[in-house]
């Protein structure tokens, strides 16, 4: 188990890829205009599948919203 | 024979694009999605801007840009950093989630005000055109502030007329006109318009066009003074362009003098 930091809140998961991690927060990896940055680095869709998420990362899921 | 004006002879060049409209508007604090769909097409805006956000994750459904894209160009903010550092990190992630090197870039020190933190502004422009997005900074009503902007290698300079939603207008037009015309680069008025009238002032002032948000879409009716909003633009654009009669002291009679009766 990871214990992990999503969009601000710890959480522990049994995770190893950024697709994985996705789907466990019930996100889609498919799904179109998402961004995901790990410790402050953006990594692209291309590498979901790849990227590992580590114990004590810090991991950012966005997509667009209304806005000024 | 009425002249029209075609707008292809005035359009807006920003970067390598070009636009017919002047106004640019935002997508959100409409009542509901259809609203938000109405107004922004009433007001004829090709440029709308967006925020990037966490995902929802309880949440689902369709995204703004689900509705939006295809039809406007998009424009993603970094509205919600206080430092250079997360505007940086906003700007990469929006760049990833809609392939766009566009930004409009926001930098806040203050909560009450949303007043620009010009400090952090100039670093993290500096460091965004540096990765080659095409910069469009939210900015106070400062010459020397928009100027350095410029300098940096920002696509347009966007000076607020007053605070964000606030709907005081322009509240210094002599800034305005002076980074008018310090600037080549696109002038845009990005905050504080509150009404038509605030609109057309800032283009009679030379403006290049004019970024709003809450004042239509917090309206009592967001699709009429969408349309409102339009004209005010094309409007004052017009007006600018035309060259205006000079204010002055003593009047100047409009009707001829000469065969008057009664002379």
């Amino acid at each position: 188990m990871s214990r992990i930091r999503i969009n601000g809140e710890k959480k522990s998961l049994d995770v190893s890829t950024v697709d994985e991690l996705l789907r466990a927060e019930a996100v889609d990896p498919a799904a179109r205009f998402v961004a995901v940055a790990i410790n402050g680095e953006v990594i692209p869709r291309g590498r979901w599948d790849s990227e590992r998420v580590k114990d004590g990362d810090d991991v950012e899921i966005v997509r667009p919203a209304p806005g000024g | 024979m009425q002249r029209m004006y075609s707008p292809l002879e005035d359009a807006l060049t920003i970067a390598d694009k070009t636009f017919t409209s002047r106004l640019l508007i935002g997508s959100a604090q409409y009542p509901n999605n259809q609203v938000m769909l109405d107004a922004i097409a009433a007001s004829g805006a090709q440029i709308v801007t967006v925020a990037i956000r966490r995902v929802d994750l309880a949440g689902g459904g369709e995204t703004v840009l689900d509705l939006l894209e295809g039809d406007y160009h998009i424009l993603p903010n970094t509205a919600g950093c206080y430092t250079a550092k997360d505007a940086l990190l906003t700007a990469e992630l929006a760049r990833e989630a809609l392939k766009t090197n566009w930004i409009k870039l926001e930098v806040i020190g203050d909560r009450e005000t949303l007043y620009p933190d010009v400090e952090h502004l100039l670093a993290a422009a500096a460091e965004m055109v540096r990765r080659g997005f095409i910069v469009m900074p939210y900015c106070t009503d400062d010459p020397i502030t928009c100027r350095k902007l410029a300098d940096l290698g920002c696509a347009a300079v966007m000076p607020l007329g007053s605070p964000i939603g606030s709907g005081m207008g322009i509240l210094n037009p002599y800034n305005i006109e002076i980074i008018r015309a310090e600037n080549s680069i696109p002038v845009i008025v990005d905050a504080g318009i509150g009404t038509a009238s605030d609109a057309a002032f800032a283009m009679e002032l030379g403006c290049d066009g004019v970024l709003l948000a809450s004042a239509v879409s917090r309206a009592h009716d967001p699709v009429r003074m969408a349309t409102a909003m339009r004209h005010a633009v094309e409007g004052g654009r017009h007006a600018f362009r035309a060259g205006r009669i000079p204010r002055k002291r003593h009047a100047e009679a409009s009707s001829p003098q000469k065969g008057v009766i009664g002379t």
